[in-house]
């Protein structure tokens, strides 16, 4: 393993997303719809039902951008270059698939959890300063805080294996867009239902839940890397 | 079918130091579709190779199966002095830089930009100073700073060649380098080969500009799924053409088999326009002066008389011809 290899893909694809308007936009709007409606409803709340909140978990509807983001991004990872034809010169120099998959995905990790901790600050701070004071008490709650910083990183990483999983197989960027949203709405569902306390949140789910993510992070690079086939992403036949 | 002794040709590979490609009986298939079969042939270094073919020949597949970007079906090859397999595939693509027909830049970063992705990726030593040489190979210094996406196709092809010198590669593999580039481009890059030979690098080109070929390859090999032929441009055409004299007369002669066919030196001829004559010959040297005696002594004024060169391009359309008639489905 190479870093100064993974550090050069990572680097490159930093560059291009920066100067990739519709990354950028992507970047910007999903994130903004996880946000807007949580603030909405929490600012709408009286003070006095601030004790209707005390089962439910507004904020960790926003867990829902690092399971989104990731995934739109991710989905464009090696079809896109393989559509543009920017793959082929990559695999002709000593970089090894492990190498080139794990800086691609740290390059959408990165501005992800950037994006995601970021807009979730901005939630806090907008709760803590407009929202009535009894129910941002009942909204910000060290656990829902601590989770939001855990599982964000957790979230996002198997997001990424996933779109990236999709986009070194599919033959088109759009249909690998498609496919990984798809692939990301059971996590999202997952979220929602947690926060609005149709599946309720305990210390021993979130430890599950946490661990299974833990080991799919784990496994999900050595399950994209084989999944990552020189021979048919040139030739476009199976090796 | 040439046989692999044949096909790795008379002339000498070695240039150099060694064979920096040695390849035998390689085959490529594609489930029951065939991109090439029992191709063998070796390079010396610092020797410029070219690899010519129709399209469809299964040029490009050869690079890409010698850069190991494919797996081969059988046969073996060793790639500057590293067997060819999956396992060494690190070590050959580090020891060797492949230019493909497309020059595949990220359009959205500058040419700087695009080759410190690769000197990374080669984690070659001084990134910046390779990056600045690179550019003064191509005549790109001035350039360093512009988007990929603005430049020219001409340019983009330039930038390519840069990022295939980075590494400062023993193997350099160059498809259609000079496609899509003006004359005067082409030159520069074909000065860039000479000097890259010169440096003992070896150079494997794949072109279908025949006269590039034949001006700046040591050797050329021909292939049309198999390999059709190896060897110096000269001697593809002393294999497949007699050695032939050109003649003009003022006048076209009245009785043409009276004078050239009781000559010992001339095998065979065939008229070439009014009073223009082909003539097989054994020797040029000797056929010349006999066919001027004859000539005057018939009493014809003679224009010109010179030994006919057959072009590689004339090698290469008999060879693909007869690919052609043999084969005309698949052509």
């Amino acid at each position: 393993m190479s870093a100064t290899r993974v550090r050069a893909i990572f680097g490159k694809e930093l560059r291009e997303y920066r100067r990739n308007r519709a990354i950028v936009l992507t970047m910007g709007i999903v994130p903004a719809v996880f946000l807007i409606q949580p603030l909405v409803q929490i600012f709408h709340l009286p003070a006095a039902s601030a004790g209707t909140l005390a089962h439910k978990h507004p904020l960790l509807y926003m867990l829902g951008i690092p399971a989104l983001v990731p995934a739109l991004i991710g989905a464009a990872t090696v079809v896109g270059e393989r559509q543009q034809g920017t793959l082929e010169p990559v695999l002709t120099t000593p970089i090894r698939r492990e190498e080139l998959i794990l800086g691609k995905a740290l390059a959408v990790l990165v501005p992800s959890l950037v994006v995601a901790y970021a807009v979730f600050g901005l939630a806090v701070a907008s709760i803590a300063a407009f929202a009535a004071t009894p129910v941002a008490s009942a909204v910000l709650r060290g656990s829902d805080l601590l989770a939001q910083v855990v599982f964000t990183p957790m979230l996002a990483t198997w997001s990424i294996w996933i779109s990236m999983g999709i986009s070194s197989r599919a033959g088109d960027f759009r249909v690998a867009q498609q496919l990984a949203t798809l692939a990301s709405l059971p996590t999202i569902i997952v979220v929602a239902l947690i926060s609005f306390d149709v599946i309720a949140v305990t210390l021993g789910l979130a430890i599950g839940l946490g661990a299974a993510l833990l080991i799919l992070d784990r496994l999900g690079w050595r399950v994209v890397s084989a999944l990552f086939d020189r021979e048919r992403l040139i030739t476009g036949t199976r090796a | 079918m040439a046989s692999p002794e044949a096909q790795r040709g008379s002339a000498p590979a070695v240039r150099g130091r060694g064979t920096a490609l040695c390849v035998e009986r390689l085959n490529k298939r594609f489930g029951e579709r065939v991109a090439f079969q029992d191709v063998s042939f070796e390079v010396g270094y610092g020797e410029v190779f070219g690899f010519l073919g129709p399209n469809g020949a299964g040029k490009t597949t050869t690079v890409r199966t010698l850069g190991t970007l494919i797996a081969p079906t059988s046969g073996s090859a060793t790639v500057a002095g590293v067997p060819l397999s999956a396992e060494n595939g690190v070590e050959i693509r580090r020891r060797i830089a492949i230019m493909p027909e497309a020059p595949g830049l990220y359009l959205r970063l500058s040419v700087a930009e695009n080759l410190e992705c690769f000197a990374g990726l080669y984690e070659v030593a001084d990134p910046h100073g390779r990056i600045e040489r690179a550019l003064h190979a191509v005549n790109l210094a001035d350039r360093a700073h512009d988007l990929c996406g603005a430049l020219s196709k001409g340019l983009r092809q330039r930038v390519a060649l840069a990022r295939a010198l980075i590494s400062e590669p023993e193997v350099l593999f160059l498809d259609e380098p000079t496609s899509g580039l003006d004359p005067v481009a082409a030159r520069d890059v074909h000065e860039l080969i000479d000097g890259l030979r010169q440096r003992g690098v070896t150079i494997f080109l794949t072109t279908h500009r025949l006269d590039e070929a034949e001006r700046i390859c040591d050797r050329v090999a021909i292939l049309n799924k198999t390999l059709r032929m190896i060897g110096r441009p000269s001697e593809l055409r002393e294999q497949l053409f007699a050695k032939t004299l050109a003649v003009r007369t003022r006048v076209a002669l009245p009785d043409p088999a009276s004078v050239f066919g009781r000559l010992r030196a001339v095998e065979s001829w065939q008229q070439d326009g009014a009073g223009g004559y082909l003539l097989d010959v054994t020797d040029p040297s000797v056929a010349a002066p006999a066919v001027t005696r004859a000539l005057v002594q018939a009493g014809t004024d003679v224009l010109s008389i010179g030994e006919s060169r057959h072009s590689l391009e004339d090698v290469y359309l008999s060879l693909i011809s007869e690919d052609v008639e043999l084969n005309p489905r698949s052509s």
